[in-house]
């Protein structure tokens, strides 16, 4: 059968998909890749589906193997890539055969990059979805982050392509370790002061060491609500806590379904990526925006993501 | 019932400023509507208390169109039932040992421990929504004189099956998270179980007991301390 076997697996290595959508109400989480761009260019890379199964991997520090002949893509976090101990490009496609050793060394720049392969990960779907979410034991192989020993199934290619595709350096993100969050006034913003709001939005915050898939806690000015917690609500992608202690929460893909803190806005899906991408330490502001204006963003974002050509090389 | 903003491909509707079990049918009704009227915009959608969640996907319309077809659909709502769920009893094992904030909701309320108990298992609750995690019930109302705010810093890791107090909600956590509720004991049945047909024990509109069982029952019901 042809695949890849893990040799390493470094520090955090997850399939993801697109993400787990249509079971919030059984309390299921969304899932899926936290930087949604850099996941989509690797699937584009290889000539996939946008929502094909690729790696996520946090940090760094893979090996793995080839068994059959494919095409592979690795985007997002800067992480040395080597072919056979030969240094390879990001935001690339390259084709490795049976007996390959692909190897990723540390971020330099970023938290999580996506390796993506030619036909996706063969996967079995839980719920729909192969996203990988450890805290609920669901996707992946086996609901669990991937360890060495682990083979992963793929649809082999029969002949390797003659080009490569390429991503032009113009067009690759470069991550910051200072993002400004623009973010939508929502929920029960109503319930902070003028005085609070205008805090929130001209601090300064670094992210703390609790931060992971679920959500990203924030140190900086405290932030007061008026009030200690609501009747527990539904909480979207990107919502912003501000639980008793001041400190905020933005809640990302692996975020609980519901909570009753109070929440003081959301922030846009395309700087959570970014978000995601800062480790400890990482500073962020938020900026309110309009309804309006995210979905502008967003139109624009997706369709300059459509036209943008790759290079064959 | 108003419909706010949540984020960039969220609305929220808030049905009441309060949860009942008429609310709660009312919700129940409106998630069945709106899966049929509004299908081909829906990505998601999260019921709770007193509100629903909307995901919806933001290149297939924006808010404003997507409000008024929540208006109209949401039309259908005038005559609903009262839901009348069925009674699921849960065991329960309140003991100190494990219920790490029982002495300070007995001293916040003035009560021994045993009488803080006593309450919490006297009352029958509604499931008003599913959701923080996989399983996760959120149960009301407890009586007012065990109510408890949420702790200002959650826990890192709360135990599988603690049973949990947070204002005058009380759960039963499914699997091992992160969480601010203040734990009263545990409860020896699996929440969530993939293997297990239903998948969840409890569905929204149910109505739930507790019933006090001591450490070797709950060893015996496949517990784990």
């Amino acid at each position: 059968m042809s695949g890849f076997l893990i040799q390493k697996a470094g520090v955090l290595a997850l399939l993801q998909d697109q993400g787990r959508f249509g079971y919030q109400q059984l309390g299921l989480t969304q899932g899926g890749a936290v930087d949604k761009m850099a996941f989509y260019w690797a699937n584009r890379l290889c000539q996939n589906k946008l929502s094909a199964t690729a790696i996520e991997l946090t940090v760094g520090g893979m090996s793995l193997l080839a068994q059959g002949k494919a095409t592979i893509a690795l985007t997002g976090a800067n992480m040395p890539l080597l072919i056979n101990g030969e240094k390879k490009s990001l935001w690339q496609s390259h084709t490795v055969v049976g007996g390959d050793v692909i190897e990723i060394g540390y971020a330099q720049q970023g938290l999580r990059s996506y390796l993506a392969v030619s036909n996706g990960f063969i996967v079995k779907p839980s719920f729909n979805s192969s996203a990988t979410v450890c805290r609920e034991g669901i996707g992946g192989l086996r609901g669990e982050k991937l360890t060495a020993g682990d083979f992963l199934p793929i649809h082999a290619l029969t002949t390797l392509p003659k080009y490569h595709l390429k991503l032009a350096l113009k067009h690759q993100p470069v991550y910051a370790q200072e993002v400004v969050l623009r973010t939508i006034p929502s929920y029960q913003q109503h319930h902070f002061s003028a005085y609070q709001q205008r805090l929130f939005y001209s601090s300064e915050f670094k992210v703390s060491e609790q931060c992971d898939r679920m959500g990203y806690r924030l140190a900086g000015k405290a932030i007061k609500a008026n009030i200690d917690g609501i009747l527990s609500e539904g909480i979207c992608h990107g919502a912003v806590q501000i639980p008793a202690d001041g400190q905020p929460i933005v809640l990302l893909n692996d975020r609980q379904t519901i909570g009753g803190y109070p929440k003081i806005g959301s922030v846009i899906s395309l700087d959570t990526a970014k978000l995601a991408q800062l480790g400890q330490g990482g500073k962020v502001r938020f900026e309110p925006i309009s309804m309006e204006a995210a979905h502008n963003i967003n139109h624009l974002a997706f369709s300059l993501f459509e036209r943008t050509q790759l290079n064959t090389c | 019932m108003k419909i706010h903003i949540a984020g960039e491909d969220a609305l929220i509707i808030y049905f009441a400023e309060q949860a009942s079990p008429h609310i709660a049918a009312k919700i129940q009704k409106a998630v069945t509507l709106l899966q049929k009227d509004c299908h081909d915009v829906l990505i998601d959608l999260v019921p709770s208390y007193a509100s629903l969640l909307i995901i919806f996907d933001l290149f297939k319309c924006d808010h404003h169109q997507l409000r008024n077809r929540i208006r109209v659909s949401l039309l259908g709502l005038n005559h609903v039932d009262k839901l009348e769920g069925k009674l699921i009893e849960l065991p329960a094992y309140y003991h100190e040992k494990v219920g790490l904030d029982l002495q300070r909701i007995a001293e916040k309320a003035q009560i021994s421990t045993a009488e803080v108990i006593d309450i919490h298992q006297s009352l029958e609750y509604h499931a008003y929504a599913i959701g923080f995690a996989p399983g996760f019930a959120y149960l009301g109302y407890v009586d007012q004189r065990i109510a408890m705010p949420r702790l200002k810093t959650p826990r890192m890791k709360v135990p599988k099956g603690a049973i949990a107090i947070a204002d005058r909600q009380t759960a039963v956590y499914p699997s091992v998270s992160p969480g601010g509720w203040n734990i009263i004991g545990l409860c020896p049945i699996d929440m969530f179980n993939v293997e297990n047909d239903p998948i969840m024990p409890v569905s929204v509109g149910d109505r739930i007991k507790f019933c006090p069982i001591n450490q070797q029952e709950f060893l015996r019901l496949g517990g784990q301390l």
